[in-house]
């Protein structure tokens, strides 16, 4: 089972939004199961083409995923995934 | 008499409420986000507030309770096909304006986008579609028709519905100038005949212009008002042609913001900035600048307004006008309230951050 763990800027909006462990094999496939628990979130992290939104990040054991536009970066068992927002601002 | 007054501003919407002669801040919404967008739709009492968040890209929310409740709704989507002049995908950045479609169609809304996009709703925002006869508009696709400026792709900011005709609707594109439908959007023309493109080779031409603000007369649609880029302009017939009405020896020139006097097609106000490279207030003074005879002459309204180390000017949606009353936000978090037709003016607060709109409830 992979883990996604949420940046805690979006339990503004997902006020139940906790640690999720899902399967899937790739980025996209668990993406699309932490919708289903929380809907409406693909929104805050996508645009409405699927592509991560410019200023938010993906990690995947601590790398940078590379697709940013179909989310196809293979997942290992047992991975982790880290969905933060980019530093922006000073 | 107005009751109250929303502030979208970059860190919130905040509420205004008058008690007796006295406006004062009795609630606040979406604390911390930027409220770039907020429309009271009269004819279902809805709020409407669009927040566009840096990270999490644009949202829409409506109340139907004046603001005690919010509930959020999906935004309008960019089909998957759609494409930028470029030849980028096109995805939503920006709502800029939402207006409901007229008492004949109770449950339309008509809302403009960046990346020029124009979305229909029919079921009073619950989904939206694209206009895809102006999208696919041949212009739209010539990037020296349809094109951003301050920002990087061209956006419709302003949507005129003809009260007397809801099927004639006027939209504003920056850039790309004045559009018409006269079949409830199923064939759109350019009209922006009289315009001034003074940033092009060739400054008339027929699409390329860059309005700031577009609005039409209420009693007499017919006469409409144009803050453009390159000045002021007003049509007495129907958007065919356009003059120019800035004031040749003055300031009410360059600027962002338009209000009109809705029962009165002669009058009309605007908050005149220093030209694009600057955009700040001239000579460093706040002013309002008011016409009561078509735009032919252009009064200054200083009274109660800052007249030194000024810094603030006032975007497109941050003026609202309601009967005699007028109310403007600023760049640089003030509000200022006119119960006069702008003859004097009463900052309401200082301490606000950028604000992005107005409306009056």
């Amino acid at each position: 089972m992979a883990k996604i763990k949420f940046t805690a800027a979006l339990k503004r909006f997902f006020p139940d939004l906790e640690e999720l462990n899902v399967s899937g094999t790739t980025v996209g496939e668990v993406i699309k199961k932490a919708e289903s628990k929380y809907p409406g979130i693909c929104n805050y992290l996508l645009d409405e083409r699927g592509a991560v939104r410019r200023h938010m990040n993906i990690f995947v054991k601590g790398e940078l995923i590379e697709d940013r536009k179909t989310l196809k970066d293979r997942l290992g068992k047992d991975d982790e995934i880290l969905i933060f927002q980019a530093l922006s601002g000073g | 008499m107005q009751k109250k007054l929303l502030i979208g501003t970059t860190k919130g919407l905040v509420v205004f409420e008058k008690t007796g002669q006295d406006w004062q801040i009795k609630t606040t919404h979406f604390l911390g986000l930027p409220v770039s967008v907020i429309y009271v739709n009269e004819l279902t009492n809805t709020w409407w507030a669009g927040i566009s968040h840096h990270h999490w890209g644009q949202k829409l929310h409506f109340s139907t309770d004046e603001g005690q409740t919010w509930q959020e709704v999906n935004p309008p989507a960019y089909p998957l096909d759609a494409q930028m002049g470029s030849g980028k995908p096109a995805t939503l950045k920006k709502i800029w304006i939402i207006q409901h479609g007229g008492a004949a169609y109770p449950n339309r809304l008509w809302v403009g986008t960046e990346p020029g996009g124009l979305f229909l709703s029919e079921n009073n925002g619950q989904t939206f579609q694209l206009v895809e006869s102006l999208w696919n508009h041949p212009s739209r696709m010539n990037q020296q028709q349809w094109f951003g400026t301050g920002r990087s792709e061209p956006f419709i900011h302003s949507i005129v519905v003809d009260p007397t005709d809801h099927n004639h609707i006027y939209i504003a594109v920056s850039c790309a100038g004045i559009f018409e439908t006269k079949d409830g959007g199923k064939k759109w023309q350019p009209c922006n005949k009289g315009l001034i493109a003074a940033y092009l080779p060739n400054p008339h031409v027929e699409i390329g212009h860059d309005p700031h603000r577009l609005f039409a007369c209420t009693v007499n649609p017919e006469i409409l008002w144009q803050q453009n880029h390159c000045g002021i302009f007003r049509s007495i017939d129907g958007a065919k042609n356009w003059q120019s009405v800035s004031d040749k020896n003055g300031i009410a020139n360059y600027g962002f913001a338009l209000a009109i006097d809705h029962q009165n097609p002669e009058r009309a106000w605007v908050i005149p900035a220093v030209s694009d490279e600057l955009r700040i207030a001239p000579k460093q003074a706040l002013t309002v600048c008011r016409t009561v005879d078509g735009g032919q002459t252009w009064q200054s309204l200083t009274n109660g307004l800052p007249q030194e180390n000024c810094f603030d000017i006032v975007f497109r949606h941050a003026l609202a006008i309601q009967g005699d009353t007028l109310v403007f936000g600023t760049t640089t978090g003030n509000v200022y309230l006119s119960d006069n037709q702008g003859d004097g003016w009463t900052c309401l607060s200082n301490n606000l951050a950028r604000i992005d709109c107005v409306c009056f409830v």
